[in-house]
């Protein structure tokens, strides 16, 4: 139990399956039950988003720890407990997804019209999934949300999807059931090593230096797959060419994050040498991403494959700053997270909307929209601006931080790692170039309609968080300010001992 | 607070004329956008004279903390001083007449609330940026002229070119950006902050003078790293050599748009960066070095190239980037005062220069090409006259605004006393010379001589509407008088008092004083140049009309050469965008779905075909499974017997 002496995290976590149960057992004819289904997930989410803010208005940023921590012992034999809790930095990744939820329910209102029921299910499944792997603070338990998020996205994928969803969604499944494997096995060595599961002893816990270096390599298995790094990345495009709308802007807003996630609370803290060791290694994977995605995007005809590639890059920025291991750095990849979540995430509804109307992701096929849809134009032009970085919006702040705090580490790093501020305009601007200006040459086109009230107010929140977070960001960095403050100081600890201990040696 | 509403009423009139120009219609927006820019128009001048008159003391107005990661602190503020106030004011002034002269300029077109909406957002972004008190806030100005440059370019979004323009501004400028962005991630590895009230403090500056970072294997004193990086950034937005492709094809945008962006403030952005940064700038003297080559040869570059266009904006725009040269070499020998004074006097006279054009355009239906011009003084005698009043300011020819602040510079260049200082004072005069030959050549063209236009052109020509003219004749007043009534404020005895600490130069710099002190050949040289220029504008346009024509055939490769603008767009091309899009076509092609795909997919195809075969062993048929045991049998006892 927590101060409070509730268990609202775990009560925010289970509510999306309290949810589910209700719409499992409504009867009824098709009609009745699809729109059932479909009012019970909104109404779920919007209380969970609702109580999630509780979160956000009673978190006490000022504390570097966890907080709102719940501890039922479970297998007590071996260790093992079901612990809850959250830090500034998971509190901010829990309201990431809670807030996405309900958008992407909405977002689904319309396009989805086969397996109603099914697909709300699997929606709440994956929120309550999405939830426990950031508040989870056994490893086990953090194991088990973390694999159980593939199970309700592959369904997503394989049913709902497009012509090649199957391939899409078995490629997607493997390759991250791949990954994890080596990490179950990492956690069986933590274990035999610590006696526990428990992540906050870990993170107390030193590991011996050698056993770090195998430790690292099996959780970069599975969080490289999962953010994706350079080269493990082309399950990404696929599976967001073929995934419905909602489920691209889950993928990408909050899925992605978990591999970002996973470094900073595992692998960076739990494993400080081995982390800085192979820093330099993955410094180059990230380079070699922003540049060599954002160019792969450059030639992309399908849009939502564009920005999957966009996001690939997007996303070594992230594992640039994390690496660097100073508070600039560090801050600046968890802002770039959260701002890509939803940034991202808001340019696949964009890219949603049209298909909707016209059933083809190819660029092509479009031209000249800013005429017939000038409120759309408008809200695709704020999101390409964020996504490209503008100052002002939610894009700029954390990958300018992590410029600054590669500049540390590095010139090249910070020069190169920023290469993506060029080519992220221009891969981005041509996409605008070629889908909403120029002439409308085709008659389905001249027909199109602006954005319906329903869209709108999917947008709508995402304009006032991309403008917010860019404007006062300061809102959103101070949670997780004094957590990110104490794992450097730990960081430079472990480092200084292990330079000690060394000295000793010799 | 005037001043801060002289930067905020802008926005508001952006926000009220982007927002909800469809609930209150075109006339509605533009009222409103108009109405900003007029607030603004009284408040910024306003603000600035307070200061200078000692009415108000420099300060710095905090509005919000921005962004706050460990040490890194940088908050929302607008800084107060002589320099940033003086920039308020020329912005706001100038803007406020491009927004009433596009009223008439834009009367026809459909979607005047978002050009009006585009140009307050300009406004604000451009005000943002000199009012800046740290370098992060100045880079959100920075940046968001560039949004709003590229917005505007692409106006007119049904026309392939104006689009590629759009593009290519803004990437040529991120481009720039990126070593910017470097640049005060390195500022603030050194300094420990990028607030201007730490890293503008000569004292601190100095203490980091000897520091050093390791670049190419070589040690380079870190602040002329910094110097180098951040003046890349100006580069890109002054549009100079090697990143100025962007500035011609910038004209696709309507033509108020060239003059207030691409003339007045926007590309001006870049010079007051370096003028901002004087006190790091002062101790970086290979970086300066590096300002005035770069700056003198744009402006010798940029006269080149503008001799030989048709367009009349085209050579506006180049001359535009000449200008911008003068003003870095101004700053590269140590002379910021010079190079803000040429950028004001400039503000007005391009202003000037391309409303009048635009006039020109408007009066002749939308023809831009010169020789398709002639004779026009009879039929728009006011534009004719305004743009004389330009021209002149431009050429430098006294009493004029130019001529005070291009003087100025030439007489820097010459007092500099370096290598790299004679070589500027070389290229400023030759680049005078030219800057008067296209001038005249221009107006020769356009409003004297024989006409050349078609009579439908030539029936429909009328003057241009007073709300039109208006704005034509106060800033024809502004090309007239911001020379010789603020020459001794900005760059003569008055400087001290009247710059107040907001441009500092080292104490052993005394190219501003030397420049009073040069021989009299050198003041007299810019004059007597210009005027060569114009005789032989005359001799070729007016005179002999048929020399120029003869003149490109028997020089017919340099002729090409120069109008074909050294040939840079179709190098870049080759070299640069081309194998881009080729490479990137390869890393999608072959990098992602042969190879990294390849894995995978292979492994599957391996698994998938193992199956396949094993799946023939188990046929059903119990004869064959008991032969194969039977064989098996026979086999495990024969071994166990041989190796027994």
């Amino acid at each position: 139990m927590n101060a409070a002496g509730f268990p609202l995290l775990s009560l925010i976590t289970w509510l999306p399956l309290v949810g589910g149960a209700v719409i499992l057992s409504v009867r009824g004819d098709e009609e009745t039950i699809a729109s059932n289904a479909r009012w019970t997930a909104l109404w779920t989410t919007l209380i969970v988003l609702v109580l999630s803010l509780v979160l956000w208005v009673e978190f006490d940023p000022t504390d570097a720890g966890f907080q709102f921590v719940e501890s039922v012992p479970w297998l007590s034999d071996y260790g093992l407990g079901y612990k809850m809790g959250v830090d500034g930095i998971s509190v901010m990744f829990v309201l990431l997804s809670t807030a996405l939820t309900p958008i992407c329910i909405l977002a689904s209102w319309e396009s989805i019209q086969t397996k109603v029921r099914e697909y709300m299910l699997a929606f709440l499944i994956l929120e309550t999934m999405m939830i426990g792997t950031f508040c989870a603070l056994d490893f086990v338990v953090f194991y088990m949300f973390f694999e159980c998020v593939l199970i309700p996205m592959y369904l997503i994928i394989g049913i709902w999807g497009g012509p090649r969803r199957v391939y899409s969604a078995v490629k997607f499944f493997l390759y991250t059931l791949t990954g994890s494997v080596l990490m179950l096995l990492a956690i069986l060595a933590m274990w035999m090593h610590a006696g526990t599961t428990d992540i906050p002893t870990l993170m107390a816990t030193s590991f011996p230096p050698s056993m770090q270096t195998w430790l690292f390599l099996a959780f970069l298995a599975s969080f490289a797959v999962k953010v994706p790094m350079w080269p493990v990345h082309t399950w990404l495009p696929d599976a967001h060419v073929e995934a419905p709308t909602a489920g691209s802007v889950i993928l990408a807003g909050v899925l992605l994050k978990m591999g970002g996630y996973g470094f900073i609370r595992f692998s960076i803290p739990m494993l400080p040498e081995a982390s800085a060791a192979f820093a330099p290694l993955m410094f180059t994977l990230s380079v070699v991403a922003v540049i060599y995605t954002s160019l792969v995007a450059l030639a992309q005809e399908d849009m939502k494959k564009l920005i999957a590639y966009s996001s690939v890059a997007h996303m070594g920025i992230v594992t640039i700053g994390l690496f660097t291991f100073n508070e600039q750095g560090i801050q600046g990849a968890l802002f770039q997270m959260v701002s890509h979540g939803i940034v991202s995430g808001a340019l696949f509804l964009v890219v949603g909307v049209i298909y909707d109307r016209i059933h083809t992701r190819e660029i092509a096929r479009y031209g000249g929209l800013a005429e017939r849809m000038p409120g759309y134009a408008f809200v695709f032009m704020l999101f390409t601006m964020a996504s490209v970085g503008l100052p002002g919006t939610a894009g700029f702040v954390g990958e300018f931080l992590v410029i600054l705090g590669a500049f540390k580490v590095s010139f090249w790093l910070a020069l190169l790692g920023g290469a993506g501020m060029i080519l992220g305009a221009a891969y981005m601007l041509y996409l605008y170039r070629r889908v909403v200006f120029g002439r409308i040459t085709r008659d389905d086109l001249r027909a199109i309609m602006d954005l319906s009230p329903r869209e709108w107010a999917l947008f709508v929140p995402l304009i006032v968080l991309t403008m917010w977070m860019g404007i006062y960001p300061s809102s959103f960095s101070v949670f997780w300010e004094a957590s990110v403050a104490a794992m450097v100081k730990h960081h430079q600890a472990a480092m200084e001992s292990a330079v000690k201990l060394a000295g000793v040696i010799n | 607070m005037i001043y801060a509403l002289a930067i905020f009423a802008p926005l508001v009139g952006a926000c009220i004329a982007g927002l909800l120009g469809r609930v209150i219609g075109d006339r509605g927006a533009m009222t409103a956008s108009v109405a900003g820019m007029v607030v603004a128009a009284i408040c910024g001048p306003l603000a600035f004279f307070q200061l200078v008159s000692g009415a108000a003391e420099p300060t710095v107005i905090h509005l919000g903390t921005w962004i706050d990661a460990g040490r890194f602190t940088v908050s929302w503020s607008l800084r107060y001083d002589t320099l940033s106030a003086v920039m308020v004011g020329m912005v706001s002034f100038v803007a406020m007449l491009i927004h009433v002269y596009s009223i008439g300029y834009m009367s026809h077109d459909p979607s005047r609330a978002r050009f009006f909406a585009y140009l307050s957002l300009f406004t604000f972004a451009m005000l943002m940026l000199v009012t800046a008190d740290n370098l992060l806030q100045l880079f959100f100005g920075w940046e968001g002229v560039g949004l709003c440059s590229y917005l505007l370019i692409g106006f007119w979004y049904d026309r392939p070119s104006a689009c590629a323009a759009a593009i290519k501004a803004f990437v040529v400028n991120r481009v720039a950006d990126l070593p910017f962005a470097v640049g005060l991630a390195m500022i603030f590895m050194t300094f420990g902050s990028i607030e201007f009230a730490t890293i503008l403090d000569p004292k601190i500056v100095a203490q980091h003078a000897k520091e050093t970072h390791s670049l190419f294997g070589c040690t380079f004193p870190a602040l002329e790293v910094i110097g180098f990086l951040l003046f890349i950034g100006a580069m890109g937005k002054s549009a100079q050599l090697f990143l100025h492709v962007w500035l011609p094809d910038a004209m696709e945008g309507p033509t108020p748009v060239s003059a207030l962006i691409h003339a007045a403030t926007m590309v001006t952005a870049g010079v007051f960066l370096m003028a901002r940064m004087s006190p790091v700038m002062e101790l970086a003297p290979y970086a300066l070095g590096f300002v005035t080559f770069i700056g003198a040869s744009t402006a010798l570059f940029a006269a080149t190239i503008g001799c030989v266009q048709n367009d009349i904006k085209r050579i506006i725009a180049y001359s535009t980037c000449s200008q911008l040269g003068y003003m870095f070499v101004a700053a590269g020998v140590g002379v910021y005062q010079a190079s803000v004074y040429h950028l004001i006097t400039h503000a007005f006279f391009k202003a000037l220069l391309f409303l009048s054009a635009g006039s020109v355009i408007h009066a002749m239906s939308d023809e831009q090409d010169i020789r398709k011009m002639g004779g026009l003084a009879k039929l728009i005698p006011a534009t004719c006259a305004v743009m004389w009043i330009g021209n002149l300011a431009l050429a430098g020819i006294p009493p004029f605004a130019g001529y005070y602040s291009k003087d100025a510079i030439i007489e820097a260049a010459f007092a500099a006393h370096s290598a790299v200082g004679n070589y500027a004072f070389f290229c400023t005069v030759v680049a005078a010379f030219l800057t008067a030959f296209y001038s005249w050549r221009l107006l020769f063209m356009t409003f004297h001589g024989k006409s050349r236009a078609d009579h439908h052109a030539l029936e429909h020509a009328h003057e241009s509407p007073y709300v039109m003219l208006l704005p034509l004749f106060a800033l024809a007043l502004g090309a007239i008088v911001t020379g010789f009534a603020t020459v001794n404020a900005f760059i003569g005895d008055g400087q001290a008092a009247f710059w107040a600490g907001a441009i500092w130069t080292s104490p052993d710099n005394h190219v501003l004083e030397h420049a009073h002190h040069v021989p009299t050949w050198v003041k007299i040289l810019p004059i007597f140049t210009a005027v060569a220029g114009i005789a032989l504008a005359w001799v070729m346009y007016i005179a002999n009309p048929l020399l120029p024509v003869r003149l490109a055939n028997s020089f017919r490769p340099i002729y090409l050469f120069l109008l074909n603008k050294w040939y840079f767009d179709e190098l870049y091309n080759a070299i640069i965008v081309r194998p881009i899009l080729c490479i990137a076509r390869g890393f999608w092609k072959i990098g992602d779905e042969a190879m990294i795909d390849g894995v995978p997919n292979g492994l599957a195809e391996l698994t998938a075909g193992t199956s396949r075969q094993t799946v023939k062993i188990q046929t059903g048929s119990l004869a064959v499974y008991a032969f194969v045991m039977l064989i098996g049998v026979v086999a495990l006892i024969g071994l166990y017997m041989l190796v027994r």
